[in-house]
């Protein structure tokens, strides 16, 4: 006799301990990974999961295993076709036998670990030495905006939803059926109530006829009174669905200064903070256009390799990128088809003659014509605490962008030395969005 | 193919569905029921097998997944690894490269088999005649499983473990637990003995045991000795050399089985890590019977299926849809791709095992003159039944290929023999199937199932218990073919861990005992 036992209800997920410290073990590779990923990712798919391969150095496991290239040794393989005893086969030129790559695959080779992250997984990574915290991290994550569509009728909603064509329609169809041939009826007797009304001699029977005829007619009203105009059943709401749609189109303007002060960690900050600023934007508009303007002295549109990865040395002029991005502004994305946002990241470092004009160009152009204008200055830990000792808010260009803090609500400037610092400017920059949602 | 030949010679049992025992491809827990019995009926009074109680268990295929990523057992201890196994078997699944199982049988008393609820009735009935009987029969009789393994206690022994190392991890912290498991998976395929039987597992026992120990351990804690110099060491005369060899001789060295002697031997071990290695080659030991009988283990199984669903559909009792159904799985499993084929990753244990079975049959039913001339002691003594099951009882894969492998499956597989010399730049094919090559086909083949020359033959050879405490390892290297370096220095890093001083591993030449190749942990060495 058997013993039968459906296990299917037992609790789930019993193997969740080993894969929570597998994923534990393997954290730091697969951080590692996306970071990689990042650093060789264009900014608009920087924030897409997808496979990252981990070396598998880390969660190997390993056995010993007789080696494969040494040694003599003897296999027994079916399916003979044409050898006879005493053949010889020279053997393929990488040596380890024809089955080389079958081996790897089956014995857990050198091969890296490769497995797919979604795109939240990647993201909680990407984010996690950003310190941002839940609320946003997750909006970033959202990549929808939901708005509410027409989506046909209902027989329920609120007042205000009420469409009077269908209800109309509704009322008369119901009115129509429920009078099904009074009104013809009421007409044929009127017809002849008039008639016999308007003649003279009306003998016995025809005036009881008359009679009869006024108190059917009678009933017939009465009966087409009783019928609502209106009834509950013919109400029809309009229905509307949220649909995620995009708000509308932006573009983003990523400036940077690349003269020789800004090194590799630099940069990668910098970058960090255009993924960061695209996949907010990504998030709020349909379509993100990108704009790489890096500037020494001049300035110069380029692609994003160039603008990352290109070697220019130079004096550094920050009016040149402001006047290049008007330029371009006012020639591809003229300000009632696109939100202009501006991420600016830069050392500090400027000419005081310029950072006036800077200050100048802003407020009479930019800062009217743009959505938010970001403005970071990377600088080194030393900086930082150089800085604070001496009692100095910041550099050149801070301390003149430094008035146009509270003027406009629409600036942002903020000192970036680790990647931890890049997120309180995107505190403000939602808070600003939280604030326009609610008005 | 193969399906309609079979089908050809069964008699027509036309269209009388009164006796089937079912006929649709939904299962439900009364129709197994019945089935299981109707098999089990031809299992023991036809076959006349001998089993443990079955427990069928049906699970879903998340489930399947689970135990699949944890050895096959049901509970088993958290590791890291099992997480990894798991990741990736689930990718491969999700994206459908690759299917699961249909079942998961263990080797306990009560049986167990698990059955995957995605399967069809046709495919139920077949697991349940492959695991719960096929399977099942060979786990209780052959002499593998009877001399190295516990049935009864196995289950209770895996509940212990898990719920000791869940405790430990609690008590030491993840990390140390995983390193020490870490450490010791590592030489988990040195880490059995091969000759001498392990004693009995008693889990009550050994949990009382070792927590009177940490009881003891801690009531009798005082942190005063701490602070009490160390006597110093005497210097050693020569005297003392007799003694350190007595020594040796009292540690039993050499030692196949490496934590067996770190868990008795170590110096830095916690009584908790040692309970741990003791888990491990436990469990080591348990699978080691599998490992050597999965051609016969898989060959059992699927000729005891074969007959039994044959007879049901002779018996009238499954239809001939179901039928097909059954034996269209049963040639998938059955397939042996040859060697040019892109499919082909050796011998398939479950089409040689099958083949050998049927062959045997077929040797004590309709022998031919070749037959009697091979195999004079079985051929035509109509006993298949009691034939075979001698055979599953009395022998291992190696034996059994080398005992009961005939002239004319040689020719069926068409098999050849690659001989492959690292010095040379080519294979030579030293044998195929024709009469001068049978012989050593057979033998070459019986070999390749010798775990003991599939694995590398690794052991401790001699520890320094006078100087810097060395635990030098030894693989005895024959024909050349040397432990792969690239894990090694890995390896030998994790005994370090459990052993507490350096370790080195050398491989001597098993021909003119010659050095070939030498690892270790201490830097220093490794640099002269």
């Amino acid at each position: 006799m058997a013993h039968l036992i459906d296990r299917r209800p037992n609790p789930r997920e019993k193997s969740l301990g080993n894969r929570q410290r597998f994923l534990r073990r393997s954290r730091e590779e697969i951080k590692r990974a996306v970071d990689k990923a990042v650093n060789e990712r264009n900014i608009s798919d920087a924030g897409n999961g997808g496979s990252i391969s981990i070396p598998s150095r880390g969660i190997t496991e390993p056995r010993f295993r007789l080696s494969p290239q040494h040694g003599n040794r003897q296999r027994v393989t079916p399916g003979n076709k044409e050898f006879v005893s005493g053949d010889t086969i020279a053997k393929p030129p990488s040596g380890g036998g024809g089955s080389g790559k079958d081996a790897s695959d089956s014995g857990e080779g050198e091969d890296d670990f490769v497995f797919s992250l979604s795109r939240s997984e990647f993201l909680d990574i990407l984010f996690d030495d950003l310190e941002l915290p839940d609320l946003i991290k997750s909006s970033l994550k959202d990549t929808t905006v939901s708005e509410p569509r027409r989506a046909g009728y209902s027989n329920d909603g609120t007042t205000p939803n009420l469409n009077v064509l269908r209800t109309m329609r509704n009322s008369i169809g119901r009115r129509l059926a429920l009078n099904k041939g009074g009104t013809a009826r009421l007409k044929e007797l009127e017809a002849e109530a008039d008639e016999l009304c308007e003649r003279e001699d009306l003998d016995i029977s025809q005036r009881t006829r008359l009679a009869q005829l006024y108190t059917e007619i009678e009933d017939l009203k009465r009966r087409g009174r009783r019928v609502p105009f209106i009834d509950p059943i013919d109400i029809r709401y309009n229905r509307f669905e949220r649909r995620p749609v995009p708000a509308t189109k932006a573009v983003m303007f990523c400036l940077m200064d690349v003269s020789a002060s800004m090194g590799e960690h630099e940069k990668d900050l910098a970058k960090r903070f255009f993924v960061l600023l695209h996949l907010f934007l990504q998030r709020q508009y349909e379509r993100v256009e990108i704009v790489f303007i890096r500037h020494t002295h001049i300035a110069q549109e380029v692609s994003e390799e160039e603008f990352f990865y290109g070697r220019e040395s130079g004096g550094t002029m920050v009016s040149a990128a402001l006047e290049t991005m008007l330029k371009i502004q006012n020639e591809r994305y003229a300000t009632s088809d696109w939100n202009a946002y501006v991420a600016q990241a830069s050392d500090g470092d400027n000419f005081s003659s310029d950072t006036v004009r800077c200050v100048g160009l802003l407020e009479d152009t930019i800062l009217p014509a743009c959505q938010f204008y970001a403005y970071i200055e990377i600088l080194t830990e030393a900086e930082v605490s150089r800085l604070a000792l001496a009692g100095n808010p910041g550099k050149e260009l801070w301390r003149g962008y430094d008035a146009l803090k509270t003027k406009w609500t629409n600036f942002s400037s903020k000192h970036v030395a680790s990647r931890a610092d890049i997120y309180p400017v995107f505190r403000e920059l939602f808070a600003r969005r939280q604030q326009e949602g609610h008005l | 193919m193969m399906s309609q030949e079979l089908l050809a010679d069964k008699k027509v049992s036309g269209d009388d569905r009164r006796g089937l025992l079912f006929d649709t491809a939904d299962w439900d827990f009364q129709t197994i029921q019945r089935t299981y019995d109707a098999i089990e009926d031809i299992a023991l009074n036809d076959l006349g097998l001998s089993v443990y109680p079955n427990q069928v268990e049906i699970i879903s295929s998340e489930q399947m997944l689970d135990a699949y990523c944890s050895v096959g057992m049901p509970v088993m201890y958290t590791h890291w690894s099992f997480g990894k196994r798991f990741v990736a078997e689930e990718a491969m699944y999700r994206k459908g490269y690759r299917g699961l199982a249909y079942e998961i049988v263990i080797n306990s008393n009560p049986c167990i088999s698990y059955c995957m609820e995605e399967n069809t009735m046709a495919m139920q009935t077949l697991v349940v005649a492959h695991a719960a009987f096929g399977h099942n029969h060979f786990f209780k009789n052959n002499y593998l499983f009877q001399q190295w393994t516990c049935a009864e206690a196995i289950l209770d022994y895996f509940e212990f473990a898990k719920r000791y190392i869940a405790e430990c991890e609690e008590r030491h912290g993840l990390r140390a637990v995983e390193d020490t498991l870490d450490a010791a998976h590592a030489v988990m395929d040195q880490s059995v003995f091969r000759y001498r039987r392990p004693s009995k597992l008693k889990v009550g026992e050994i949990e009382r045991r070792q927590k009177e120990r940490r009881q003891h351990e801690e009531r009798t804690f005082q942190d005063l000795w701490r602070t009490v110099p160390q006597a110093k060491q005497s210097k050693e005369t020569d005297e003392d050399q007799k003694q350190l060899e007595a020594r040796k001789a009292q540690l039993k060295l050499p030692e196949e089985n490496l934590l067996y002697f770190i868990e008795k031997q170590s110096p830095v071990l916690e009584p908790w890590q040692r309970e741990i290695i003791r888990i491990v080659r436990s469990i080591a030991q348990y699978f080691y019977p599998q490992k050597q009988t999965k051609l016969m283990n898989e060959g059992c199984a699927t000729f005891v299926h074969y007959y039994i669903v044959n007879e049901l559909y002779d018996r009238g009792m499954i239809s001939e849809g179901t039928l097909l159904e059954i034996l269209h799985s049963h040639c998938n499993v059955v397939f042996q791709p040859e060697f040019d084929d892109p499919r082909y990753s050796g011998i398939n244990p479950y089409a040689l095992g099958f083949a050998m079975m049927q062959d045997i049959k077929r040797i004590c039913e309709q022998p031919d003159a070749e037959d009697r001339e091979w195999f004079p002691d079985i051929a035509g003594n109509n006993d298949w039944r009691g034939t075979l099951k001698s055979i599953w009882a009395n022998y291992r894969d190696e034996s059994f290929v080398n005992q009961f492998l005939s002239p004319r499956l040689i020719r069926q597989f068409k098999l050849f023999v690659v001989s492959d010399k690292s010095a040379d730049d080519f294979v030579r094919i030293d044998a195929i199937h024709d009469e001068a090559g049978y012989r050593k086909v057979r033998a070459d083949l019986a070999a390749s199932y010798d775990i003991t020359l599939g694995e590398p033959d690794i052991q401790i050879a001699d520890v320094d218990f006078r100087g810097n405490r060395e635990l030098v390892l030894r693989q005895t290297v024959r024909e050349g073919v040397q432990v792969d370096q690239s894990d090694c220095t890995e390896i030998i890093k994790h005994l370090r861990h459990l052993w507490g001083y350096d370790v080195s591993l050398e491989g001597i030449s098993s021909e003119d005992g010659s050095s070939i190749f030498k690892v270790t942990t201490d830097e220093a060495g490794d640099q002269s």
